[in-house]
């Protein structure tokens, strides 16, 4: 660790937040620059990706639209709904790699945050039903009339502008995970304390959008969308739109993805991951680091449940549900943690599985599920993706690739005691 | 049935009639209304063969002869009603015939005659019924029995009758019914409010101020019983929250790695408890009430070996990377869910509850279930006894030691590797027992041990690791202000504010109540 020769290092008190981009200061300061050679923005396996996501929504697109029903490459809409949900599952699974590829937050609760910000798009979509739902009432949704509800509940105000609804999007997960971020990254909770807690708190959201009184569908949640900003979502363009939108948000959730981890900011995240004390006498503030990645982590995971709601047409409380957590990070294992690629990859993957196997053999995708979850963190600890740059024995990407994460010397420390 | 005593009293006072007031001679005579009479008077004589006799009219066994001598039919024999002699069956005798009336009049009287009867338990049954028919008819019989009762508790209650009885007639003279009042504010109950209430209406007005102060009383000490109760509920629920969560409190304090499979461990248990119990049931149906005791030790062992066989084949080798194991053992809950699905199917499975699981005693007006007195007891005895092992056994010596500090042990030649083994199957298998419990009170369905998971997550949390007694304090905490905050909030607010409560806990005190202190536990 001979980074820090030049000058000490700066109290973080002032320096809470260095930029993502890595301001020539912060980088000066901890002598990264001198010492490492910087990691470009986007490198062989982001050219990779970013190709094949571009080549994917170009041709999906012309193959539902362009090519007659009857010819063997025609896309079917249903299929373009298919891989527009993938995507989207995709973007969240980039999400949870940042915070646990690169800061080893094992959140078992990014599904509430994805959950949130898809109910912030279903609220919008509900609001722009209007008075072509069952009862016919211009302003109160169906299950509100069902309800006897007389008005509209306050926290339903201003959904029916998108440009609110979509900030929401962020908000409302953004704020979540900042709060609760700051509360435990405070008090230092860590490991699979932390992990305990998030899933508690993705429970406690469940089972609070399972009740009527909350005023947000209840146990049936939000469903029979008509139209999002004009068009009709049962439209083949719409379907073909809203994928394409998916894709290009997978591409710009992970270069943001990609901008952090790579930046000065990103090498501390890193830093705090591997040995987090070490990093605090350091001088930093672990907690202000992990926050911020909690924050943004949870905004992408709220907009991926934001483009996953209309292309599915409900949102419920299932959404919350811990296991749905728990499933997303077996996709970031799959693909491998802490390549952003792998998440994505894995994602696609085992919900491609998920969707055959279920189709073909029930009672089967449990089995399998529960053996990938063993299978990878036995065999195959950096993912597919991690595995292959490995195997490719290529010494510029292997210097990229985070050391073996969990063997820090800080997970020893603590396997000793706790 | 007023009208009866004034027909009683007239029957007495007139003297033509009063050679015939002989109750026996009245029930062996023609018209219903001297039948009726006979009962009401065969009630009050306090004859000990009053009850057969009643009995028998009410089945159609009390015959008259034509000299009017009360006969009783019991099988084929015929004995005198008045003596229990046996008696020639004859041809000319006919069955005492009775109508509504007088089976009304039956019934009031075998009550009444229940207050004299041997047993005190009947007695107060009685006294209790005479409480809720509030029947001014009964109250000579009540001050008879008054007279001669013995027994605190029966007096108590016959006391309480009387009161009932004297507030419900009309006519009770003011300085009677004021008097009548706190006997009925002693019963505290919500009959007693009830009957308080109803005195809103009275004309007088000390009446109503002593009723107004009764119906305060009793409030008062209703919300303390509700209370009381809720928190034997909390008790109750943190006992078994404590069974759910002490063998996960064991593991991950041993080896600070989260078993997610370990709520799949209670169903396993809980699934043995049925197996067992369909095993009692085609091959020894006498075995049935030891069925929870035989399930028991199943239970530990079934769970138990699924533990070991998980830490030898999965964990040991995850050894040092805790959020790996947590997401392999969750792969393994998954595999054991679908697993007992595909054998056992989805619906829930039905596990019997021996005799003496059943049933609920009142304990000074709270309702205790027999069920959860038992699941308490276990629950405590699991607990004393996991103590015990971690406390005064060799294994639990090497258990505390590396829970402390594992490469210390290690270097004092301790084989961690087998202390871990063991460890996860002790706590795998108290989690197997826990599933015997819960197989009481909860369904047996293969979604049984995810119900529970995550409120173990947050005794172990709140409680601290490789501490037992920070587990107990945390489940009892954790179940009694649950159970406590619920009238109020409602169940699921409650969940999620405790939840919210203990985000705000490790605020102050991350490792728990009842943290480990030493420089290997800081990292």
């Amino acid at each position: 660790m001979g980074v820090v020769q030049k000058a000490p290092p700066r109290s973080s008190r002032n320096h809470p937040h260095p930029s993502p981009q890595g301001g020539g200061d912060t980088r000066c300061v901890l002598g990264i620059r001198r010492m490492t050679p910087r990691t470009p923005l986007i490198d062989l396996k982001g050219w990779i990706f970013l190709a094949v996501l571009a080549a994917f929504c170009l041709a999906v697109p012309v193959l539902n639209l362009a090519v007659p029903e009857g010819s063997g490459l025609h896309v079917p809409t249903y299929l373009v709904s298919l891989f527009g949900k993938y995507l989207a599952y995709a973007l969240l699974a980039v999400s949870l790699d940042l915070v646990w590829g690169y800061c080893g937050i094992l959140s078992l609760g990014h599904g509430a945050f994805f959950a949130l910000g898809g109910y912030a798009m279903g609220l919008y979509l509900m609001r722009q039903i209007g008075s072509r739902g069952v009862y016919g009432n211009p302003v109160l949704p169906d299950f509100m009339v069902f309800l006897n509800y007389k008005a509209l509940p306050w926290y339903w105000y201003g959904f029916d502008h998108f440009a609110f609804a979509a900030l929401m999007v962020l908000l409302v997960p953004g704020l979540l995970a900042f709060v609760f971020g700051w509360l435990a990254f405070r008090s230092r909770v860590t490991g699979v304390y932390l992990s305990i807690i998030t899933q508690a708190l993705t429970y406690a959201l469940m089972l609070a959008f399972f009740r009527n009184d909350m005023g947000l569908g209840g146990n049936n949640g939000l469903t029979d969308f008509k139209d999002l900003l004009g068009f009709s979502v049962q439209a083949q363009g719409f379907r073909v739109g809203i994928f394409v939108a998916t894709g290009v948000a997978l591409a710009l959730g992970y270069l943001i993805a990609r901008i952090m981890t790579v930046s000065a900011y990103g090498k501390i995240l890193i830093a705090v991951r591997d040995a987090e004390s070490r990093t605090r006498f350091l001088g930093y503030r672990p907690e202000h680091f992990k926050t911020l990645a909690f924050t943004v982590s949870a905004m992408m995971a709220g907009v991926a449940g934001a483009l996953y709601v209309p292309q599915v047409g409900i949102i419920n409380p299932g959404e919350f549900a811990p296991t749905n957590s728990i499933e997303t990070v077996i996709w970031v294992a799959v693909g491998g943690r802490g390549t952003l690629v792998g998440a994505a990859l894995g994602a696609v993957l085992v919900n491609y599985a998920k969707t055959v196997l279920t189709g073909a053999m029930p009672d089967a995708w449990l089995f399998a599920l529960g053996a990938l979850f063993v299978v990878v963190t036995l065999f195959l600890p950096r993912g597919l993706v991690g595995t292959a740059i490995e195997r490719l024995g290529s010494r510029r990407a292997a210097a990229k690739l985070p050391p073996e994460p969990e063997i820090a010397p800080e997970r020893v420390e603590q396997g000793q005691g706790a | 049935m007023l009208r009866l005593l004034c027909l009683l009293f007239l029957l007495l006072a007139a003297p033509a009639l009063a050679q015939t007031a002989d109750p026996y001679g009245q029930l062996a005579g023609d018209g219903y209304a001297e039948i009726e009479a006979g009962v009401s008077g065969l009630a009050a004589s306090g004859d000990p063969r009053a009850d057969a006799i009643l009995a028998a009219l009410s089945d159609g066994r009390l015959l008259a002869s034509p000299d009017k001598t009360l006969l009783i039919r019991q099988g084929n024999a015929v004995v005198d009603a008045k003596t229990g002699a046996p008696a020639a069956d004859s041809p000319d005798l006919k069955p005492v015939r009775a109508n509504n009336r007088v089976r009304r009049a039956i019934e009031a009287a075998r009550g009444q005659l229940d207050l004299a009867n041997a047993d005190p338990a009947k007695r107060r049954a009685a006294a209790d019924a005479v409480f809720k028919a509030r029947d001014a008819a009964a109250l000579p019989a009540l001050d008879a029995a008054l007279a001669r009762e013995t027994n605190p508790g029966v007096r108590q209650a016959l006391t309480e009758a009387r009161a009932a009885v004297l507030l419900a007639k009309p006519g009770t003279a003011e300085a009677d019914r004021i008097a009548a009042i706190p006997a009925i504010q002693a019963r505290g109950d919500g009959d007693a409010m009830g009957i308080l209430r109803g005195l809103a209406a009275d004309p007088s007005d000390a009446v109503r101020a002593a009723s107004a102060r009764g119906i305060a009383a009793i409030e008062t000490r209703l919300a303390i019983l509700g209370a009381l109760q809720n928190v034997w509920y909390g008790i109750s629920l943190g006992s078994v929250l404590l069974l759910a969560a002490i063998g996960l409190a064991i593991t991950f304090g041993v080896m600070g790695v989260i078993n997610m499979a370990h709520g799949e461990m209670v169903m396993l248990g809980a699934y043995t408890t049925y197996l067992v119990q369909e095993l009692i049931r085609t091959k020894a149906p006498a075995l049935f009430g030891w069925s929870l005791a035989i399930s028991i030790p199943c239970a530990f062992l079934v769970a138990g070996l699924m533990g070991v066989l998980i830490e030898r084949f999965i964990i040991r080798f995850l050894y040092g990377r805790p959020l790996e194991t947590l997401l392999a053992t969750f792969g393994v809950s998954l595999a054991l869910q679908q697993g007992v699905r595909s054998i056992f199917g989805p619906t829930n499975r039905e596990v019997g509850a021996p005799a003496f699981m059943s049933g609920a005693f009142d304990f000074y007006g709270l309702s205790i279930t027999w069920g959860r007195m038992w699941i308490i007891a276990f629950a405590m005895a699991v607990f004393l006894g996991l103590l015990f092992v971690l406390r005064k056994t060799s294994f639990g010596l090497k258990t505390r030691a590396v829970t402390q500090n594992r490469r210390m042990a290690a270097a004092m030649g301790i084989r961690t590797p087998y202390v871990d083994a063991l460890t996860f199957g002790l706590g795998s298998g108290i989690a197997g027992i826990a599933g015997v419990a819960l197989s009481q009170i909860d369904n047996v369905s293969p979604n049984l041990g995810q119900g529970y998971i995550i409120d173990s997550f947050l005794v172990v949390v709140f409680g601290g690791v490789g501490n037992l007694w920070g587990t107990l304090v945390a489940a009892l905490t954790l179940g009694i202000v649950n159970k406590l905050a619920e009238p109020y909030i409602g169940a699921v607010l409650a969940k999620i504010g405790l939840l919210i409560f203990i985000i705000l806990f490790i605020q102050k005190r991350p490792r728990g109540l009842f943290a480990l202190k030493g420089r290997a536990v800081e990292s």
